[in-house]
């Protein structure tokens, strides 16, 4: 199992390091999680295999997508290396650094032929490390939970956003705002996509009276966005050009 | 099987992992690559927790995994923070202090 595994999961994390999109290198980090765990659960620790699956390919994985998805999904990475030089440097350390663990543990002497677990998981994997979380390092775990209550608040802190406690206009505010603005043509409210137009498509603007597409019957995102269409080609034929008459 | 096996193949996602961090510039990517290296650490841990006979090494890579998750969640929040402000998520681009 290790012979097959071990080789795929190598393989998955360069892939990782390779793919352009970052979508795909955490999929493939997710294979190597999975693959972890199941590693976990081959060395008599059941406890971690399940952890592993269900905090990091659940939980931590799924919160790397949803990011991802926030920052852009097609937010692909430039592969073009800003510092001359770096990419070679950084291959180079870390093979000797991969080299120099490797012999390492080749060369050390663990003074003793592997044990196993089968004693220490004599009630279970889960009695056992419970056993040393709540009595050997209940401090520890208390500090470490303290730690996670914090990094959610830090998170909480950092991802609010100010806009949402704007003080928001009222009624009558806007109201009276639209009819002392620049223009009493739009008092009675912006024309709305498609009222006089050849498509009811959010997207399509809308025609006035005399022909002329309106900019400003598109929601104002979709602008933003870029997802409008050439309004002039929607203009009806035939019609005098006001706009350049009148000028 | 002989478990060092699992060491090698621990220091060697370790490695991986490293160059990752230092290669890539998207800032997901990088945070992807340095929860490769601590899963490579606790890959080690439980390894030596076989090797040893105790679950020791299992509890630190539990812990570990708590920190881990801690980890991705501020390092998260702070990229979205980051990339609403500036509308990138490369670590390059990230570079007021050197002006």
């Amino acid at each position: 199992m290790f012979w097959v595994l071990a080789p795929l999961t190598v393989f998955a994390a360069v892939g990782m390091l390779l793919v352009k999109k970052a979508v795909y290198s955490a999929i493939l980090l997710a294979f190597v999680m999975i693959a972890l765990a199941i590693f976990y659960i081959a060395q008599d620790a059941p406890f971690l295999g399940i952890v592993q699956i269900v905090v990091y390919t659940g939980a931590v994985m799924m919160l790397f997508l949803f990011i991802l998805m926030l920052v852009g999904v097609d937010s692909s990475d430039s592969l073009v290396e800003t510092i001359k030089g770096l990419r070679g440097v950084a291959i180079t350390t870390s093979l000797a650094f991969a080299a120099a663990l490797t012999s390492l543990i080749a060369r050390a002497e663990f003074g003793q032929e592997p044990l196993g677990l089968a004693s220490a998981n004599a009630n279970g994997n889960v009695e056992g490390i419970a056993n040393l979380i709540f009595r050997q390092y209940v401090w520890a775990f208390e500090v470490i939970s303290a730690l996670l209550i914090t990094a959610a608040l830090g998170a909480m802190v950092l991802a609010h956003s100010p806009k949402s406690s704007e003080a928001r206009l009222s009624q009558r505010a806007r109201s009276v705002a639209r009819f002392r603005g620049a223009s009493i043509g739009t008092a009675a409210g912006l024309p709305g996509s498609g009222v006089f137009a050849r498509h009811n498509a959010v997207d399509v603007p809308a025609l006035l009276p005399d022909g002329k597409p309106s900019d400003l019957s598109i929601p104002s995102v979709l602008a933003e966005r870029g997802d409008v269409q050439e309004t002039k080609r929607y203009a009806l034929d035939g019609l005098p050009k006001l706009d350049e008459e009148d000028k | 099987m002989n478990p060092t096996n699992y060491l090698y193949l621990s220091a060697i996602l370790f490695s991986i992992g490293a160059v990752g961090v230092v290669v890539r510039r998207n800032a997901i990517v990088v945070f992807m690559c340095i929860e490769l290296m601590l899963n490579a650490a606790n890959l080690a841990f439980v390894t030596f927790a076989n090797m040893t006979g105790n679950l020791q090494g299992q509890v630190m890579a539990f812990f570990t995994m708590v920190v881990a998750a801690c980890e991705v969640v501020v390092g998260l929040a702070i990229i979205v923070t980051i990339y609403r402000s500036r509308r990138s998520a490369s670590v390059d681009d990230a570079s007021l202090l050197s002006r």
